[in-house]
């Protein structure tokens, strides 16, 4: 829900990862994801809707670029958290989005949830509940572009794109060219002081 | 601020001899005079009169007078159903609402099918003194279209009864019906019709047509009332007596009556104010206040019977006054009474569907909702014209105010007003009863003093 | 949306959203864990003053898979058969704190009732109102209609419509609430409808509703219709004379073997057969009907499982939907 005075916003926004920076940490991100899980086996990503998808797909793929025998369509899925939140009383209404797993499925492998921004961590939490009602993984770790900090649950990333020191009172806004209009891949904070 | 249920002023204001002057009212919306009232009578009407000892004035500047109205058709629930309306609650709403005469609907329970039970309700009348009561006899006894009631009796009676009706129901019966229609000739009585065609309205809810097909609510169709009304006109000429025709509510129902009129068919027939306001259109609320009976029509319906009522095809305004108890209508459409109140609002319906469409004028008012129904119903005291040696039933109407409907500050106890909220014209400022001020400044004054028996007013 | 009552008042956006979240939801229907956690803690009220077992089965199950905690008031041998007002029974209701109330009720209205009266603040679900709205079925019905067509079409159903497809529906239009709603929610998903039935179970009035209307089902069916949606005939309705005999109403507008055939003769091969059921087998519907592929009535049973949560997700999630969670933020 973007209720920002687009030109005041502008006005305000800081750029703070470029298209060149998003595309250099996904690809250090991949690795890292090898390198943790000592190659690509029983290795899955699931995406958090909306922008968490798109980067599991791109990490999917970079993963694949570097282990050609790993199919990047089928270690991909996406995981829909909306039932699972915890303030769906106090937003407006969200519609869900489709889960759809990987078609090897996710008991007994190493699932990497992916999003984009790691805030108050209250959309991990419901992640971690939705992937539990779908099956029994063997490890779960995390991957974000950003982490803004602010935690709320005692919840870390295993993989961060970037740290990004924020005040509450900041909005950091993820463009990707996948879903959003104009598109474009960013990262921006907008509302600085 | 006035929140509770109107009540009669604690001081009234009375002329010590009964002598009221008003100054400067515009007599059926035409010339302005002074209008001298006296003992009862209206003494004096000319300009610039004095006034006499132990006079009050009532300055008019800016109001209509008008003859009091007559209600040809009103529901005042006593006895039997005394928690939606008492003689006196309802008569205290009358007078508000500018009548000074109402006839009293014979489905009380008992209903109102002896000699015994409309003197009665006459004589409750004559004790609350708010307005001049007429019960209305059934036609059949308890209403049942079986047989026909004691009307040479309840005629005879202290009430004096010359308007018969079964109305909530219809006299269905073809051969009851011409039986009634003869019999009451022998008192230049008048049979007052429900038309409804009982088989055809069968668990009938609304008007049957677009919006009951969409909401799913049986039927109640338009032919249903015309057949009895087409029945009704030809046994009337038939048998050459006089019919009256209630709460016509059809486009067809306006043609079948013009039709009859044009054949010297001796019938008249009266509209609600509601269904010259209303539509179907409101029952897709579901809210029962709009369930009525016959319920409301459409639009084409609506400019048919105002430009009926403005020819005169439509003889008068009778309001179907219907109070009913909350729990009647808090409740599913389908398990809710039908009916809703009007003392309080015909007066500001009919200026506002009629005078200010200028459809009428105020002098076509007085005829429709006061001449007209007095003769109808007999009541030679009412609706007579605003000149020196008639009886002074006069009110006094506001025609430029405009006021929001609000039921909780109305004189009747039925809280089912279809116009809640809705901002109306006209008010009534003034009820002059027999000579006495029912209603001065908009708001009730006090009962005339018990009088023992009515004016006479049978020749 | 704070209440569904209609499919009359539901807008194309709505429309879709529920349909979408319905898939969603369907999905979850094909887990292990056939339950989300959505609703915990919101009390889920199944009204029943008719009784069908069906309908509520329907709603119990999807309001469980929500979390939701389900009250079941049947209004047969309770104090509402004693007399107590549908104002006593929603006020009652309010203060058991109920959330959402699901009403099935044989008065027109009853819902809107319950909805606009102000005796109570839950959402209201009309899961069939007398002869007026079913919208829960209807929802269902173009649910299952946009599955198939979606299929034929190979996209997936997400955001997809109705344009294009056109429906026939057989019988008691008159006194059916399933029909109206059907109509309206087709008409405005896109597709094109066809009412059939006799001249008397048609409602006075129905020349202004959009759509065809045809006497004849043989007739309707050579104008090849890609769903045929028959309506359960209620015996009762004989009795007042709408149609003279069951066997005549069977032969002119049931869907027997022989029209059963006609489809394939006509190479409509992808033509389905709806029914809101329960049916009435070899009177409105052939048993060979009921059971040929063409048929969708088990698939209609567990798409109305998922509409049903979709719709109780979308009325009882988002801001303000909840009296007393509103409060107990504010006392943070």
């Amino acid at each position: 829900m973007d209720l920002v005075d687009p030109q005041q916003a502008a006005a305000a926004a800081r750029t703070v990862l470029t298209s060149a920076d998003i595309d250099r940490v996904l690809t250090r991100i991949a690795h890292e994801i090898l390198e943790a899980n000592k190659g690509g086996t029983d290795l899955v990503l699931m995406g958090i809707p909306r922008r968490g998808y798109p980067l599991a797909r791109r990490l999917a793929a970079k993963i694949s670029a570097a282990d050609p025998t790993l199919d990047a369509d089928a270690i991909t899925g996406q995981l829909d958290v909306t039932m699972f939140r915890d303030d769906l009383a106090h937003q407006p209404t969200r519609p869900p989005h489709p889960t759809e797993l990987p078609a090897s499925g996710i008991d007994g492998k190493v699932v990497v949830l992916v999003d984009d921004v790691l805030y108050s961590g209250r959309t991990i939490r419901a992640a971690l509940d939705a992937l539990i009602d779908l099956g029994r993984p063997r490890a779960v770790r995390l991957a974000v572009l950003v982490d803004r900090g602010h935690r709320e649950l005692p919840i870390r990333a295993d993989h961060v794109g970037k740290n990004l020191p924020t005040a509450a009172v900041e909005k950091v806004r993820v463009r990707l060219t996948e879903t959003d209009q104009p598109a474009v891949d960013e990262v921006v904070i907008e509302g600085t002081a | 601020m006035k929140t509770a249920t109107p009540a009669p002023a604690a001081q009234p204001i009375l002329s010590a001899n009964g002598t009221y002057l008003i100054r400067g009212a515009s007599l059926l919306g035409a010339q302005t005079a002074d209008l001298l009232i006296q003992d009862g009578l209206i003494a004096a009407v000319g300009q610039d009169l004095e006034a006499p000892e132990g006079a009050v004035t009532v300055e008019a500047a800016g109001l209509v007078a008008l003859p009091g109205m007559v209600d040809l058709h009103t529901h005042l629930r006593e006895p039997g159903r005394e928690d939606a309306e008492t003689v006196e609650t309802g008569t205290r709403a009358a007078a508000l609402g500018g009548f000074t005469s109402v006839h009293a609907m014979a489905n009380s329970n008992p209903v109102a099918d002896t000699a015994g039970v409309v003197e009665q309700v006459y004589s409750l009348g004559l004790k609350s003194g708010w307005v001049d009561v007429r019960p209305v006899g059934a036609v059949t006894v308890g209403l049942k279209g079986e047989r026909l009631a004691e009307l040479g009796a309840m005629a005879d009676s202290r009430a004096r009864v010359r308007v018969f009706s079964d109305d909530g129901m219809c006299v269905h019966d073809p051969v009851l019906m011409r039986r009634a229609l003869e019999y009451v000739k022998a008192f230049d009585g008048v049979v007052a019709q429900h038309a409804q065609e009982p088989r055809m309205t069968e668990g009938a809810q609304m008007h049957e047509g677009d919006v009951s097909a969409v909401l799913g609510l049986p039927g109640w169709p338009a032919v249903a009332e015309e057949s009895i009304i087409a029945r009704d006109v030809l046994l009337a000429q038939h048998t050459g007596s006089r019919l009256h025709v209630c709460h016509v509510s059809t486009a067809g129902s306006v043609e079948i009556i013009r039709w009859a009129k044009e054949r010297g068919i001796n019938v008249t027939a009266e509209v609600t104010p509601h269904h010259l306001l209303l539509t179907d259109e409101a029952v897709r609320s579901y809210d029962p206040v709009y369930k009525v009976n016959p319920p409301l029509r459409t639009e084409s319906d609506v400019q048919a019977l105002r430009r009926g009522l403005a020819d005169g095809t439509i003889d008068i305004v009778g309001t179907d006054h219907a109070p009913h108890p909350s729990e009647h209508k808090e409740c599913e459409w389908a398990q809710a009474a039908m009916g809703m109140t009007g003392l309080e609002t015909a007066l500001s319906v009919v200026q506002a569907t009629m005078i200010d469409t200028g459809l009428m004028d105020w002098a076509g008012f007085a005829r429709v909702t006061s001449a007209t129904p007095a003769r109808i119903g007999g009541v030679r005291t009412q609706g007579r014209p605003l000149e020196s040696g008639e009886p002074a039933n006069v009110i006094l109407v506001d025609p430029a105010a405009r006021r929001t409907v609000d039921p909780h500050k109305m004189a009747t106890m039925g809280k089912n007003s279809p116009y809640a909220g809705l901002e109306l014209p006209g008010q009534v400022r003034a009820t002059f009863y027999a000579g006495h001020p029912t209603v001065l400044e908009g708001a009730l004054n006090g009962p005339r003093a018990a009088a023992a028996e009515e004016t006479p007013w049978i020749g | 949306m704070k209440h569904l009552l209609s499919t009359l008042d539901l807008s194309y956006q709505d429309a879709i959203s529920i349909l979408d979240t319905a898939e969603a939801m369907a999905a979850v229907g094909e887990r292990e864990v056939k339950k989300l956690p959505a609703l915990r803690g919101r009390t889920v009220v199944n009204l029943f003053f008719e009784d069908s077992t069906r309908t509520r089965i329907s709603f119990e199950a999807a309001a469980k898979r929500l979390s939701a905690d389900v009250i079941n008031f049947s209004a047969k041998g309770s104090s509402v058969s004693k007399g107590e007002s549908l104002k006593d029974t929603a006020q009652t209701l309010a203060a058991i704190g109920a959330d959402a109330v699901v009403i099935r009720h044989g008065a027109s209205g009853a819902p809107a009732r319950l909805a606009n009266s102000g005796w109570i603040d839950a959402a209201v679900l009309n899961a069939g109102d007398g002869t007026h709205e079913h919208p829960t079925q209807a929802l269902l019905d173009a649910f299952t209609m946009r599955r198939h067509w979606a299929q034929l079409h190979g996209t997936p159903s997400q955001g997809t419509d109705l344009k294009g497809m056109h429906v026939a529906i057989v019988g008691d239009i008159l006194h059916s609430r399933v029909a109206r709603s059907d109509l309206w929610l087709l008409k405005t998903l896109g597709a094109e409808v066809t009412l059939v039935a006799p001249p008397t179970l048609l409602p006075f009035g129905v020349e202004s509703w959009p759509c065809k209307v045809s006497y004849s089902l043989d007739e309707t069916l050579e104008t090849r219709p890609d769903a045929v949606m028959m309506l359960r005939v209620q015996a009762e309705r004989m009795h007042s004379a709408f149609f003279p005999t069951v066997r005549e109403y069977s032969r002119r507008w049931g869907f027997d073997d022989v029209r059963l055939d006609r489809l394939d003769t006509l190479g409509l091969d992808n033509t389905i057969l709806l029914h809101p059921g329960p049916m009435n087998r070899g009177l409105e519907i052939s048993s060979r009907a009921a059971d040929s592929p063409r048929a969708t009535v088990l698939a209609q049973v567990s798409n109305g499982v998922s509409v049903r949560m979709a719709a109780l997700y979308l009325l009882l999630s988002g801001e303000g939907s909840s009296q007393r969670t509103t409060q107990e933020v504010s006392a943070q």
